[in-house]
C-alpha cells in the first residue's frame, strides 16, 4: 500500500484493516500522534485527511490510500503554525501527551472558521480529552491563533497592494 | 543538605549517571537539532557536581533526576540551579537523570519536588558558581573574591576582564568542591529566575511531535507485548487456548506471566502476553486467546454492595484514634446536634498516556525506557525479579503523559523486564485504555460518618469523625483491615477546627483490589467529608459559610496533631519549618469567600437556581481554597466559574503553579461530577473514557487562580489544589437547590451539563 503522509509518499507493508495511528507509530516512527484510547473518545491520535480532522486510531489505512495525510509533525515545516507559536506563548501543555491532537483539532477548526467564538471552540474541540486540564489555555490560545492569522492576513493583503508597512 | 551531597564525581560518573557510557537506544553526544530528553550528549562536557555540567560552548547542562509529568519540574528545578550559577536560561539546557541512588529521592509523588529540594539545588549552583570563580581567580592570579558570576561570564570586578563559563569550564571542574560554609547563596531579591514564570523546557518539542513520551520508545528488534490480565485480584492462569493468536500473521511468541500472589506489591499481575511485531497485531492476537481463570478470594467483590457495607460500618462505633476531651458527654449534652454519611467510590488515574514500557535484558544487566514516577523503585522491582542487583539495572526515565500517582507503580515495567528475558529480545509492553482502567492501583472506595454538638450559643462543642475504606497498606501487607494512621494524616487527624471534644475513629474495610494512591490520596475523602459536614453545620443554625468556618478555624495558631501514640507526619516534614498554621489557612478562605456571594441562598427561585460554595483545606504544606458557582435547574448541574486561592509558600515558578491549580481544579470536577470505577465479581467494569469519562472542554467554566505572595518555604503544588474541589461544588450544589449531595459521583443525582 501507499499513502501519502505530510507530503511523502510511503509504501507500507500492513493489513487493510490496521488503523493508521499504529501504521504512522510503529510502521514510520511518526510517534507525533498519540495512543490515548483506540475507541475514538480521546482524539489524542487526531489528523488530517484532505484536511478534515479524523481519529486515526479509527481509520483503517486503506481508507487512507490516495489521501493527503498531516500529522502533527507535518503542520508547518518550521514549527510556526499560529497555534504552534500560541501554544508556546500561552505555555499550554503540561504534560503534554494530548496536546499533538489538541492542535490538530484546533488547526481544523481555523482552516473552516477563522475566527472561532467561545461555543464554536467548545464544539470543535470537546472530542479532545486532557486529564492535565489544559482546557482554558487552550481556548486562549486559539483565540489568539485566529488573531495572528487575521492579522498576517491583512498583512499580506497589504503587501500586494503595494503597501509593505501596512 | 539531607539528599544528596555535592561531590566532584569522576566524569565517568556522570556519564554513567545520565545514560551516555553504553550503547542501546542512546545517541551520539552533539547531534545537531534535537534528542530525547533522556539521552542528550555530555561527553564533552566538564562536570562540576552531580547536577551540573558545561560544555567549552557554553552550553549548561542541569541533571533533573524528578520525572516530568505535566509539573514543569524539569523547568522548574533547573530555574534553581540556573539562578544561583548566574547561568544565562538560553544556553541551559536540561538531561534527564537515569535512576542512581546518588541524586537522592527521586520519587516523583508526594508533591515534593521542589520543597525537598529547593536548597540542594540552590546549593549545587552555587556550588558549581563557586568552582567557576576560583578557576577565573586562578587564571587571572587574583584573589578568588574579587571574581564574580555575571550572566554566564565570571568578571574581574576591579579591572572589568571577563571569561565565559565554557572557557572556564574545564578549569573549573578541577578545582576542589567548595565546603558549604564557603557558599554565598543570592537573597531573594537578587533573584532572576526563581519566581519568575519562566516558559517550560519541554513546549517547543510538544507542539511539534518530538517530544518522546514511555509510549514513544523504539529499540531495534523490539517486538511488542499486548496482555490481558487476570481480571480479579489473585486470578491465575488454569487453562490457555492460544492455538487462535497464534494463526495472526505477525505474532511471533505467547508467553504467559505468573502472578497472582498477595499482597500485590509492584508485581506483575498473572497475564498472557502476545508479543507481535507491531502493536495493533499484537492487539489483534491478544483477543483471540482464550484463556480460563482461577476463582479468588475476590471474585464476589461487588462496589455497590461494598460502598453499603462501608456507609453501614461507619454508623457503629470503631477504633478510636484520637480523642480529645469527651464527645459522648458533650453530644449526649448539646442543645442541637447534626450527623451525616459521605461515600467516595474508587477511583482511577486513567493519565492519558496509557502505561507503556520497554526493557532489553542481557547477561547481568538489563535496561529499560519507561514512563516512570519513581525509577529507583524500578530498579529494585526489576532486579528482583530477573535476580539482578538494582544498579545492573538502568533506567531511562521518558516524559510522562500524565501519571497523578500510577506510575510509581512499576508493575508494568517489571513486565516488559520478565518477557524480554524470556524471548531474548527486547520487548515494548503496550497497555491499551482498557488495561489501564481495569488493571489500576485505585483510589480507595470510602465511607465517613460525622456527628457535631452545639452548645447553648451555637457553638460546636463536639465533632465525632469515623472512616472507613481499603488502605493503600493492604497493597504491601497481608491482613491490613482498616484505614492506615497514616492515611488518616492526610486531613482527618490535622482538621483544623478548635473544638474541645473531638474523636477519629477508624472502621473495617477489607482489601479487595490493588489500593493506590491518586493525585493527594486520602486527602480527597477526608476533605469532602470535613469540608461537606461543616458546611452542613453552618446553614443547621443559619449561618453563612465563610463566617461560621472561621469561628471553627478560631485563633490564629500552630495545630501539632499529634497525641499519645498517634504521630503526626506532616508529610516528612518538620512542624517547626512547616507548621499546621490557622491563620494561612484563613488567609485563603477569605480571599475566596471575597469572589463568591455567599448570602445567596434561601430563595432558589429568586436565585434562577444558582449559588456558591466555599472549601478550604490544608495538604501537601499547602493552603487552598476553592469557591464554585453552580446553576441547578430540571435536575441539570452547571458549573458556571471557579476561583482557587492559593498558599504555597515561596512559588519557584508562578506560571507553573497556577497551571497545577487550573488542572487541580479541573481534575477536582472529573471526580466529583462524574468519576467512579465500578467493580462487580470482582473485576473492573469501566472499560474506556465511555463509561469513565473525563471533564471535557465544553464542561469547564472560567477558572481564576489567586497566589499568595509568601516568603514561607515552598511547598507542595501539584496535589492540594484537588481536595477542596468536590466539596465546593457539593457545597454550591446545596446553597443553589437545597440538595445536599453526600454520595459522589455528583452524576449519579443530577445531570452534568
Ligand atoms: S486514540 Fe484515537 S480517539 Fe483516543
Ligand atoms: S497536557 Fe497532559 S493530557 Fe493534556
Amino acid at each position: 500500500m501507499q499513502i501519502t503522509v505530510n507530503g511523502s509518499a510511503h509504501k507500507v507493508e500492513v493489513e487493510e484493516d490496521m488503523p493508521l495511528l499504529w501504521v504512522l507509530r510503529d510502521e514510520l516512527k511518526l510517534t507525533g500522534t498519540k495512543f490515548g484510547c483506540g475507541g475514538g473518545f480521546c482524539g489524542a491520535c487526531t489528523i488530517h485527511l484532505d484536511g478534515q480532522p479524523v481519529r486515526a486510531c479509527l481509520t483503517p489505512v486503506s481508507f487512507a490510500e490516495g489521501k493527503q495525510i498531516t500529522t502533527v509533525e507535518g503542520l508547518s515545516i518550521y514549527g510556526d503554525h499560529p497555534l504552534q507559536l500560541a501554544w508556546i506563548e500561552h505555555n499550554v501543555p503540561q504534560c503534554g501527551y494530548c496536546q499533538s491532537g489538541q492542535l490538530m483539532s484546533a488547526a481544523a477548526l481555523l482552516q473552516q472558521t477563522p475566527n472561532p467564538d467561545d461555543k464554536q471552540i467548545d464544539q470543535a474541540m470537546t472530542g479532545n480529552l486532557c486529564r492535565c486540564g489544559t482546557y482554558p489555555r487552550i481556548k486562549s490560545a486559539i483565540s489568539a491563533a485566529a488573531k495572528m492569522k487575521a492579522a498576517a492576513k491583512i498583512k499580506r493583503a497589504a503587501a500586494k497592494e503595494g503597501n509593505a508597512d501596512a | 543538605m539531607p539528599d544528596t551531597t555535592v561531590k566532584n564525581i569522576h566524569r565517568r560518573q556522570f556519564l554513567k549517571l545520565t545514560g551516555l557510557s553504553a550503547g542501546g537506544l542512546v545517541l551520539g553526544a552533539n547531534l545537531p537539532g534535537w534528542q530525547p530528553a533522556w539521552a542528550a550528549g555530555l561527553e564533552k562536557n566538564s562536570e562540576l557536581n552531580l547536577f551540573v555540567s558545561i560544555d567549552s560552548d557554553d552550553t549548561v547542562s542541569v541533571v533533573c533526576h524528578r520525572s516530568e509529568m505535566g509539573q514543569g519540574i524539569r523547568t522548574g528545578l533547573s530555574q534553581i540551579v540556573a539562578d544561583e550559577l548566574e547561568a544565562d536560561w538560553q544556553k541551559v539546557n536540561v538531561v534527564q537523570g537515569l535512576g542512581d541512588k546518588r541524586y537522592g529521592d527521586q520519587n516523583t509523588d508526594g508533591s515534593r519536588s521542589v520543597r525537598r529540594f529547593y536548597d540542594t539545588m540552590r546549593r549545587m549552583g552555587a556550588s558549581a558558581r563557586t568552582m567557576l570563580e576560583r578557576a577565573a581567580a586562578q587564571r587571572w592570579e587574583v584573589p578568588a573574591g574579587e571574581c564574580r558570576a555575571e550572566n554566564h561570564f565570571i568578571v574581574h570586578t576591579p579591572s572589568g576582564r571577563r571569561l565565559s563559563f565554557g572557557e572556564l569550564a574545564e578549569a573549573a571542574a578541577g578545582q576542589p568542591v567548595p565546603e558549604e560554609k564557603d557558599l554565598r547563596l543570592k537573597d531573594s531579591g537578587q533573584f532572576k529566575y526563581i519566581g519568575k514564570p519562566v516558559n517550560t523546557v519541554d513546549t517547543p518539542d510538544m507542539v511539534v511531535g518530538r517530544a518522546q513520551f514511555g509510549q514513544d520508545v523504539a529499540v531495534d528488534d523490539m517486538l511488542i507485548a499486548s496482555i490481558e490480565r487476570a481480571p480479579v485480584l489473585g486470578g491465575k492462569i488454569i487453562k490457555l487456548d492460544d492455538s487462535a493468536a497464534r494463526k495472526v500473521k505477525g505474532v511471533v511468541a505467547v508467553e504467559q506471566l505468573d502472578g497472582g500472589a498477595e499482597p500485590p506489591l509492584f508485581k506483575p499481575l498473572s497475564g498472557v502476553a502476545v508479543l507481535a511485531y507491531n502493536t495493533w497485531t499484537a492487539q489483534k492476537g491478544r483477543k483471540l486467546l482464550d484463556i480460563t481463570w482461577s476463582e479468588t478470594g475476590h471474585s464476589q467483590h461487588d462496589s455497590d454492595a461494598y460502598l453499603k457495607e462501608l456507609k453501614q460500618a461507619v454508623q457503629e462505633p470503631g477504633k478510636t484514634i484520637i480523642n480529645h476531651g469527651d464527645v459522648d458527654t458533650a453530644l449526649a449534652g448539646a442543645s442541637r446536634s447534626h450527623s451525616a454519611t459521605y461515600t467516595v467510590p474508587y477511583l482511577a488515574h486513567a493519565a492519558m498516556e496509557p502505561l507503556a514500557a520497554t526493557a532489553q535484558v542481557s547477561e547481568g544487566a538489563c535496561e529499560v525506557w519507561a514512563c516512570v514516577q519513581d525509577p529507583q523503585s524500578v530498579q529494585q522491582n526489576v532486579a528482583s525479579a530477573l535476580g539482578l542487583k538494582p544498579e545492573q539495572v538502568k533506567v531511562n526515565v521518558t516524559l510522562l503523559g500524565g501519571a497523578f500517582g500510577r506510575k510509581s507503580k512499576p508493575d508494568f515495567v517489571v513486565e516488559a523486564a520478565l518477557l524480554a528475558r524470556k524471548i531474548q529480545r527486547p520487548v515494548k509492553v503496550v497497555w491499551s485504555r482498557e488495561d489501564d482502567m481495569r488493571h489500576d492501583y485505585y483510589h480507595a472506595a470510602s465511607a465517613a460518618h460525622f456527628q457535631a454538638g452545639f452548645n447553648g450559643d451555637g457553638k460546636v462543642e463536639s465533632w465525632l469523625q469515623r472512616t472507613a475504606f481499603p488502605s493503600i497498606s493492604g497493597t504491601f501487607q497481608a491482613g491490613v483491615d482498616r484505614p492506615s494512621n497514616s492515611e488518616l494524616r492526610l486531613g482527618l487527624a490535622d482538621m483544623p477546627f478548635a473544638i474541645p471534644n473531638r474523636r477519629t475513629e477508624t472502621q473495617r474495610a477489607d482489601y479487595h483490589t490493588r489500593i493506590g494512591w491518586l493525585r493527594s490520596v486520602s486527602n480527597i475523602q477526608n476533605a469532602f467529608g470535613v469540608c461537606s459536614f461543616a458546611d452542613e453545620l453552618a446553614y443547621s443554625v443559619g449561618r453563612r459559610p465563610d463566617e461560621f468556618l472561621l469561628e471553627l478555624i478560631g485563633s490564629d495558631r500552630h495545630i501539632n496533631p499529634s497525641q499519645g501514640d498517634y504521630k503526626y507526619d506532616n508529610y516528612g516534614e518538620d512542624l517547626k519549618k512547616f507548621p499546621v498554621d490557622t491563620a494561612r489557612l484563613k488567609q485563603v478562605l477569605r480571599r475566596v469567600a471575597a469572589k463568591a456571594d455567599l448570602n445567596m441562598r434561601g430563595d432558589h427561585e429568586k436565585n434562577a437556581g444558582e449559588g456558591w460554595g466555599i472549601a478550604v483545606h490544608r495538604s501537601f504544606l499547602s493552603y487552598v481554597g476553592i469557591a464554585s458557582k453552580v446553576q441547578v435547574r430540571d435536575g441539570q448541574l452547571k458549573i458556571l466559574e471557579m476561583h482557587c486561592a492559593a498558599d504555597v509558600g515561596l512559588v519557584v515558578n508562578p506560571d507553573r503553579v497556577r497551571s497545577q491549580m487550573e488542572g487541580a481544579m479541573i481534575f477536582g470536577m472529573s471526580l466529583a461530577l462524574m468519576g467512579e470505577i465500578k467493580m462487580q465479581n470482582g473485576a473492573v467494569v469501566n472499560s474506556n473514557f465511555h463509561d469513565y469519562p473525563l471533564l471535557r472542554m465544553h464542561q469547564c467554566p472560567p477558572l481564576s487562580v489567586e497566589l499568595i505572595a509568601s516568603e514561607e518555604p515552598p511547598a507542595g503544588v501539584g496535589e492540594p489544589g484537588v481536595p477542596p474541589v468536590a466539596p465546593s461544588i457539593t457545597n454550591a450544589i446545596f446553597a443553589a437547590s437545597g440538595q445536599r449531595i453526600s454520595e459522589l459521583p455528583i452524576n449519579k443525582h443530577l445531570k452534568i451539563g
